[in-house]
């Protein structure tokens, strides 16, 4: 069947690999973008900038104090999680009584100073991060090779995915959670601290995105630009998608790098783009978005 | 009263302008009124109709792509190469427009930095961009066939006329009926559509002319850099023209002006810091935004009205 398509299987499956692994990437910050925005009606321009920061932080524990992969994957989320309580606490939160339009500037302002900071401090070339003795090597599936670490990155994200997805629709604090997206007021009147849980909303919506980072360092070079491409991507998942719901998102991010994956095997010319033109198919058949609620 | 004082300053600052590259460097200048034409074109929209474009990159670069590759490669006359650059701006604003107004607000723009990045990755795989190099050395002869323009003194007077005609034409729009409605969608959108606007059609028909102003903005300067290149079409051009449109002031006529001259010239001035640009360009961002909203010709005018109501 493969050989009547002219396409070796090898980079048929290495592709659609490829294509998960973005896939996933963008469907952990599509995520933490619905997540932010459903609490604190801003959309995050500055979800890629911590992104990189996140891969950042991981290899700087790793070149500066030798703390590796595995604490990492744990530290460099809640580092950049307290980053982003000290953005929402200290900036975004002076925004709220103003259109939505403002705290996409501000953090697109914020983009703009990490981005240079970090291009600035490491130019634009990527620092190499070695991936973790356990997950080194590979395994033959029979009609592809599998690097372990590439098949870990997709389970890893699922994983993370998925506690999200339960945190916020089965558990009291998600339900608090939604019920505050839906009413803040009333919410603060049963005498639920609103104001902290947007902290801790933004806290964790970055931390995502740092968490994302990490797993991104050892297949991509960390570099301070890794973000600013992937940011705008996100955005056309996010519109493709709509922010209603969780498991949209996850689809969608999911989805779309499977779709990246199938057109650079077929058409490599068109991979950069094909998200875009699908994105703007998405908006002429259904403008609210594949799992969107109009509002 | 009001008038002739308004007059006044209107031929001030034309002096102003007539005289400007006597003193000062003639490319900058010319730089920064491409810049003011851009500013203006965007501000139009986020301005007087409320909407967010941040993927104006994409008319302004595309523009400049085509006006730089039918001047150079295939010969045509200045005057030429500008309006093909305008219409094909024309076109995909046309195209893009249609698909962004169907989302409001936030969507509106991601969806137009998304498509607006498209545009980037196919002049990054065309061919005729150039690639990283671009396409340099623009010809810059004759204008009309009979005015050497081939000397910056002299061109700077045709830049000159085109800024001028460029904020004439948004000075109409504004003021015109189509204006006000576009003004009353801002204000308040379900009331428009119930008072029995076509609301897309207005937000369409501004969407095209500033994307087309946008065009007009990115061709003209391709002549006075002749260069046109990557950075044209890159997403940070796009958050360089809302950062030019805030500090100047949101929704004024002035603003963009103002506030493309000051980012020119901070930008000149800080050519030799390097990465540190950006940082500061990211500063200012969020300076203006927790502070300083109105931007300098939002608050001069601000602080004219109360001292006027102030004083009797």
């Amino acid at each position: 069947m493969f050989e009547l398509l002219g396409i070796a299987p090898q980079a048929l499956f290495g592709q659609l690999l490829l294509g998960l692994i973005n896939g996933s990437f963008y469907a952990i910050l599509s995520l933490g973008l619905a997540v932010i925005f459903g609490m604190l009606n801003v959309i995050n321009f500055a979800h890629g900038a911590l992104y990189m920061i996140g891969a950042f932080v991981a290899w700087m524990l790793l070149q500066y104090l030798g703390i590796g992969y595995w604490a990492s994957l744990i530290l460099s989320p809640i580092i950049v999680g307290l980053l982003g309580a000290l953005i929402e606490r200290t900036l975004l939160r002076r925004l709220y009584h103003l259109d939505h339009l403002y705290g996409l500037l501000l953090t697109f302002g914020l983009a703009l100073i990490f981005e240079g900071l970090f291009r600035r401090e490491f130019g634009s070339s990527g620092q190499p991060y070695t991936i973790p003795d356990l997950l080194t090597g590979g395994k033959n599936l029979g009609f592809m090779f599998l690097p372990i670490y590439r098949g870990w990155v997709i389970v890893a994200s699922l994983i993370v995915c998925l506690a999200t997805w339960f945190v916020i629709e089965r558990t009291k604090l998600g339900s608090y959670l939604r019920a505050a997206t839906e009413n803040p007021t009333l919410v603060s009147a049963f005498g639920i601290n609103v104001p902290r849980m947007i902290l801790l909303t933004y806290a964790f919506g970055v931390g995502l995105a740092a968490f994302a980072g990490v797993l991104a360092a050892p297949i991509y070079q960390v570099s301070p630009l890794m973000g600013s491409n992937l940011i705008i991507v996100v955005f056309a998942v996010v519109v493709i998608g709509g922010m209603g719901s969780i498991i949209g998102s996850v689809v969608t991010g999911f989805g779309l790098g499977i779709i990246e994956g199938l057109t650079k095997v077929f058409y490599p010319e068109a991979s950069t783009t094909v998200i875009f033109l699908v994105m703007a198919i998405v908006l002429l058949i259904r403008p609210a978005g594949l799992f969107g609620r109009t509002r | 009263m009001m008038q002739t004082r308004n007059l006044a300053i209107l031929v001030a600052l034309l002096a102003l302008a007539i005289l400007a590259p006597f003193v000062v460097y003639p490319v900058f200048l010319m730089k920064a009124l491409c810049f003011a034409i851009f500013a203006c074109a965007f501000n139009l929209l986020i301005g007087y109709v409320g909407l967010l474009s941040f993927g104006h990159a994409a008319y302004f670069g595309g523009s400049a792509y085509i006006a730089a590759h039918v001047a150079k490669v295939w010969g045509w006359p200045i005057e030429l190469a500008i309006l093909s650059g305008v219409a094909v701006a024309a076109i995909l604003g046309l195209m893009f427009g249609a698909l962004a107004i169907r989302r409001q607000g936030i969507y509106f723009a991601m969806v137009t930095l998304a498509l607006a990045q498209m545009v980037f990755f196919l002049a990054v795989q065309a061919k005729f961009t150039g690639g990283e190099d671009g396409i340099q050395a623009v010809p810059r002869k004759v204008l009309f066939g009979f005015i050497d323009i081939s000397n910056e003194f002299t061109f700077y007077y045709v830049v000159l006329v085109i800024f001028l005609a460029a904020f004439a034409l948004i000075y109409r729009i504004v003021h015109s009926p189509f204006g006000q409605v576009l003004k009353a969608i801002r204000e308040n959108e379900p009331r428009t559509i119930s008072l029995g606007y076509r609301v897309n059609h207005y937000k369409l028909l501004a969407f095209v002319l500033s994307a087309s102003l946008a065009g007009l903005a990115g061709s003209t300067k391709v002549f006075v850099t002749q260069l046109a290149s990557l950075t044209d079409v890159q997403w940070q051009m796009s958050g360089e023209v809302v950062l030019m449109t805030l500090v100047g002031g949101l929704g004024t006529l002035f603003g963009p002006v103002v506030g493309a001259f000051v980012v020119i010239t901070m930008q000149n001035y800080l050519s030799g810091f390097g990465e540190w640009v950006l940082v500061i360009q990211g500063v200012i961002f969020v300076i203006v935004v927790l502070s300083f909203r109105r931007g300098i010709v939002g608050e001069i005018a601000a602080w004219w009205k109360a001292r006027r109501n102030g004083a009797p």
